[in-house]
């Protein structure tokens, strides 16, 4: 069963009304004692990681999330936390994975939000991607970016630069991408997340 | 190296696999949609949540619900919707239509909704674009802008067209994204209902005057007319109503050709 990390950092209807379409089991965690019910965890986000940031440290679970031994994956600001540092709001995050969350710079060739769907290239063979084409075409909505590191990037796509689409470190992913609104494929995902 | 950045750049292309979006708008009543609906295999033409699903399937990137329920029950029904559309549908989806103030927006982010649509509140009160950024991020936040030409110049105008405002389109659409509009969704009014082809002059325009999505609206009659608003304004993605309701147009065939043109597009 999935465990939800509650921080009050965006709308997860989205999300669970997904994991309800296919059947997969999860609950919510407020606090400490909530993560041994569950054996796999979902950090959401939307809107600024600083803030965000902030806000997951208000809950106390900060020390708890860094020591999990079991899959943990970050969606979108969810994600971004996970890495050291955020040009948004100049913030320090987790530090999970040794990498930046930068700015796209905007231009008209490149224009911030990238918005829409972009195509997700499998930098590594991971079980996140198990029946996902290499290519397939998952849902961003973004301003900031996780660079691109050959030992953490999980999956890459091109906005200007090549950015990480996913990363992973030991138990600990993350997708920049909302798989909740990626169609066929995203759903995929969020069962291939499920049986990690 | 040469080849790499003219393939970024190439104006036919999403830069770096980024598809252009297609996008089905329906017109939303009291929960139930309202302008005609010819489909087959629909059990209830009027249910929009079918409706949405059935687009998906299709391939539609994204859907925009434009809700004009006149009543003071509003919010209610609209929140009903959204929660309905976000249990079945895995695409984005936006909804517009009378929202005036922070606690309308936020009970649509609550009950699912990726982003919202704004267009006559804005222009009566365009500080709350700058509210609506600060409280849900820019990539919640498109702003509508209905546009007319008179006397040769791009006026916005509110109340579905009828109503000229003093703002020149151009001027609104850049204090918009000073402001923090996430995207802009204009519409033509001049070649709404038209299907003679979208106002690809002005949103070449528009398009090369902003750094965030812009959304075409108003006037596709034919698979061509996208090929065209692509080509010609290299827009971020079109919107169009009756032409996919009444099945004139079908998404995938409209994929396909977009595809033959070196257009980038999502196929599902």
């Amino acid at each position: 069963m999935i465990g939800i990390i509650t921080y009050g950092a965006g709308n997860i209807f989205s999300l669970t009304a997904a994991l309800e379409r296919l059947g997969i089991p999860y609950g919510m965690i407020n606090k400490e004692q909530d993560f041994e019910q569950f054996d796999r965890y979902i950090i959401p986000g939307v809107g600024h990681a600083g803030a965000a940031m902030n806000k997951l440290e208000q809950t106390g679970l900060v020390p708890k999330i860094k020591s999990l031994t079991k899959p943990v994956l970050g969606i979108c600001v969810g994600m971004q936390l996970l890495t050291s540092y955020s040009e948004e709001g100049d913030s320090k995050l987790l530090g999970l994975f040794p990498i930046n969350t930068l700015k796209f710079a905007a231009n008209p060739d490149h224009k911030v939000p990238h918005t829409g769907w972009n195509q997700v290239s499998p930098e590594k063979e991971n079980a996140l991607f198990e029946n996902i084409p290499n290519g397939s075409h998952f849902y961003f909505v973004h301003s900031y970016f996780i660079e691109y590191n050959i030992d953490y990037t999980l999956s890459s796509t091109t906005y200007g630069n090549k950015f990480s689409a996913s990363i992973m470190r030991d138990n600990f992913y993350g997708v920049q991408f909302h798989p909740e609104k990626s169609g066929a494929y995203g759903e995929t995902l969020l069962k291939n997340f499920s049986k990690i | 190296m040469n080849t790499i950045t003219q393939t970024l750049r190439s104006p036919f292309r999403g830069p770096g696999g980024l598809t252009k979006r297609i996008i089905p708008c329906l017109d939303v009543k009291d929960g139930r949609t309202v302008k005609g609906v010819n489909f087959v295999d629909l059990r209830d033409a009027g249910d929009p949540v079918e409706l949405a699903w059935n687009y998906s399937q299709q391939g539609a990137d994204e859907l925009v619900f434009l809700d004009i329920t006149a009543t003071v029950e509003r919010r209610k029904t609209m929140v009903e919707l959204v929660k309905a559309v976000a249990r079945q549908i895995n695409i984005p989806f936006t909804i517009g239509g009378g929202i005036n103030e922070i606690a309308d927006a936020d009970a649509l982010l609550n009950a699912g909704a990726d982003k919202i649509s704004i267009n006559s509140a804005a222009v009566r009160n365009p500080a709350l674009i700058d509210e609506l950024a600060k409280a849900f991020g820019v990539q919640f936040v498109v702003i509508a802008v209905d546009t007319r030409l008179i006397d040769g110049k791009n006026i916005v105008h509110l109340n579905g067209g009828r109503l000229p405002t003093e703002k020149e389109t151009l001027d609104w659409i850049l204090e918009a994204e000073s402001r923090g509009a996430g995207e802009i969704l204009l519409t033509s009014m001049d070649h709404d209902g038209t299907k003679a082809g979208f106002d690809n002059y002005l949103l070449k325009q528009v398009n090369n005057a902003v750094n965030i999505p812009v959304i075409a609206s108003g006037g596709a009659g034919s698979v061509q007319h996208f090929v065209d608003v692509f080509e010609q304004s290299n827009v971020d993605a079109a919107l169009a109503a009756s032409v996919f309701h009444y099945g004139e147009i079908l998404i995938p065939d409209l994929k396909r050709v977009l595809k033959q043109h070196n257009i980038e597009v999502r196929e599902v």
